[in-house]
């Protein structure tokens, strides 16, 4: 039996992945893999399945037919807490933080020990692990915001925040959807140096469209379009695509 | 960033003011009678204090605590029973040593699940352990098939409903309606003289403290965080790489064993158990007291059960028809007016005055610690 098998060079090998929602094929038998240490963006117009197949990789939504391998583990058999166990970190489209508690809080929470109900009980908060909400909150520029409640940061901030919280996980594989949506410029700008630092040694997979940004990150870009792959490769590549300049780039 | 210590210096002084109100100030200023009806209210807290673990902070909102509560209870009235059941006290029953409702419905030996009650030590790890494997049971079946919010409410309701329909039911078997009742003595020492009603209280009221540490232990922990964390956005806690069932099965397991161990005082101190305190209304009940106290607030679930009961004591001995009106308006006024109940005054009304008094007595910088260290402390817990 060889099916199932990938080469051992991709971390995540996504294979005939398909979801259907009352039989509308959001996802429609998509394949694609991600090397490690690759940067990857997927572009495409509205309702394309970009943000679905994020939903599908963190287990948020189950697949209908297909298999996600990441590290030779089958993610669509996994729970999403198991999922970010094993390395993989999503950073949804909206800023989703706990806003009853302090910044401090909610990076710690996302720190990776105690994860369980009674290591949760005995988690102590270590200097080790100050030390390390401390680094993190001073990449995220919320040093001096950690004593306070989440829910009174602005926007971007709780952006940043989210983007921090992920990086306390220090995944293998980072999923960022739309990171710097709805930000003001000065913002955006901020974000994408903090986003050029965090995305070193390890993979990564965005959805964006500011296509300056993209340009500027990407690897490899695929360009999704009714749940399939229009097209793949380089930027250069993508761009000069007659069939993307037709549904995507030209609009 | 300061770490949450287990105990901090509001915990400190919550705690001595609840013990100098019941170890010093209720005991010497009220009659036996009056001293073993505080007991009796105070058995609530112990439910109210799991009820703010599990429903204010995790979100779980349980209408079936009084199934907790009544299987500590039962389990510690079929031990005193079969202890009060001796062939001596039973013999002129026809099968004398058995229980007498087991008697009066033609049952001739103890049944099987009754026989590990002949242990106090069984009895004890009983108390603890059926309860908490029973809410194991239910919170299994339905966090991880994530089931919550309402329709969990609606299920503990059921279950709460079942039990009673049960226990009414298997009257050879549970004293049915009646209940377990003619409770004696414990190892010999009898329960019902005054000098022992006043042991129970204070025996009561150190476990209460024990449940009150535990609760603050786990409020403190990270666990307490990832409760309100959970309460919140349940989803995103999953992707921070946590079982979000495991921790409700774990709140709703320990609020259960909380109830259960006011169950077991409650049968102690008042001297008998009955389906009565089991059903929908008690269960509701013990919501309305966590509410009242204030749902985010570990003290203020023991005072909203003592207030509450005592309420309800004083209004139903001068006009019984009014006190259910008076519950119902109760709760409504929580819910509309202050959601945070006796603890969200006291925090937004009542801290805030005496921050103001001390200031005026140590004017300058003081200003800022005053006011704002309390505030800022409760502010992401409560």
């Amino acid at each position: 039996m060889l099916i199932g098998h990938q080469q051992p060079d991709f971390l995540l090998a996504v294979e005939g992945l398909t979801v259907s929602f009352d039989g509308f094929k959001a996802v429609n038998d998509l394949s694609f893999y991600v090397e490690e240490n690759e940067i990857r963006v997927i572009i495409g117009p509205n309702g394309a399945g970009k943000t679905t197949v994020l939903d599908l990789i963190c287990g948020k939504t189950k697949a209908t037919a297909g298999a996600i391998h990441f590290r030779g583990k089958d993610l669509t058999k996994m729970k999403e807490n198991q999922i970010v166990q094993a390395g993989v970190g999503r950073k949804f489209q909206t800023p989703s933080i706990y806003e009853d508690l302090t910044v401090f809080e909610n990076l710690e929470i996302s720190y990776p020990q105690g994860r369980s109900v009674f290591g949760a009980l005995s988690f102590q908060r270590t200097p080790a692990v100050r030390e390390r909400v401390e680094e993190v909150a001073e990449a995220i520029f919320l040093k001096d915001k950690l004593g306070m409640s989440a829910d009174l940061l602005s926007h971007g901030q709780k952006q940043w925040l989210e983007i921090g919280m992920l990086l306390i996980q220090d995944p293998d594989l980072l999923m960022l959807d739309e990171p710097v949506a709805g930000m003001s410029v000065s913002e955006r700008i901020k974000t994408a140096e903090l986003l050029h630092t965090i995305i070193k040694d390890r993979s990564v997979l965005v959805i964006e469209h500011d296509m300056k940004f993209v340009e500027d990150i990407a690897h490899k870009v695929t360009v999704l379009h009714q749940g399939q792959i229009l097209s793949e490769g380089t930027m250069e590549t993508v761009k000069n695509d007659p069939k993307v300049i037709e549904v995507y780039l030209g609009h | 960033m300061e770490s949450p210590r287990f105990l901090s210096r509001t915990d400190l002084l919550g705690l001595a003011v609840l013990a100098l109100l019941l170890v010093v100030i209720l005991p010497l200023s009220l009659d036996v009678f009056r001293l073993n009806l505080v007991a009796k209210y105070l058995t609530y807290a112990f439910v109210a204090l799991g009820l703010v673990l599990c429903w204010g902070f995790g979100g779980i909102l349980s209408l079936g605590q009084g199934v907790f509560f009544g299987l500590g209870g039962y389990c510690m009235a079929m031990y005193l029973k079969l202890e009060a059941s001796s062939v001596e006290n039973t013999k002129i029953q026809s099968t004398p040593g058995i229980p007498d409702f087991m008697d009066w419905n033609q049952i001739t030996h103890i049944p099987w699940f009754w026989q590990p009650f002949h242990s106090l030590t069984l009895t004890v790890i009983a108390i603890l352990v059926v309860p908490a494997v029973f809410a194991f049971l239910i919170g299994a079946a339905m966090f991880k098939r994530r089931v919550g919010g309402v329709y969990f409410a609606i299920i503990t309701q059921a279950i709460a409903a079942i039990m009673t329909i049960l226990i009414i039911g298997q009257q050879g078997y549970t004293g049915g309606i009646n209940g377990i009742t003619d409770l004696r003595t414990l190892k010999g020492w009898d329960i019902r003289p005054d000098h022992a009603k006043v042991v129970l209280y204070f025996v009561e009221v150190a476990f209460l403290f024990g449940c009150i540490l535990l609760a603050l232990f786990v409020r403190h922990s990270k666990l307490g965080r990832i409760l309100v964390a959970m309460r919140e956005k349940e989803d995103r806690v999953r992707f921070s790489g946590y079982s979000v069932a495991n921790f409700k099965i774990f709140a709703f397991c320990l609020a259960a064993m909380f109830a259960a161990v006011g169950g077991a005082m409650f049968t102690l101190n008042v001297g008998f158990m009955s389906p009565s305190f089991v059903g929908i209304v008690p269960s509701i009940e013990m919501v309305i007291y966590t509410a009242v106290g204030g749902r985010l607030s570990i003290f203020g679930a023991v005072y909203g059960a003592l207030l509450v009961n005592f309420a309800k004591t004083s209004l139903s001995e001068s006009f019984p028809q009014l006190w259910l009106f008076g519950l119902g308006a109760l709760f409504i006024a929580v819910v509309l007016i202050f959601p945070n109940g006796l603890a969200g005054i006291w925090r937004d009304y009542v801290q805030p005055l005496f921050a103001k008094l001390l200031d005026r007595r140590k004017p300058g910088p003081g200003h800022n610690g005053g006011t704002l260290g309390p505030v800022a402390d409760g502010a992401p817990a409560e």
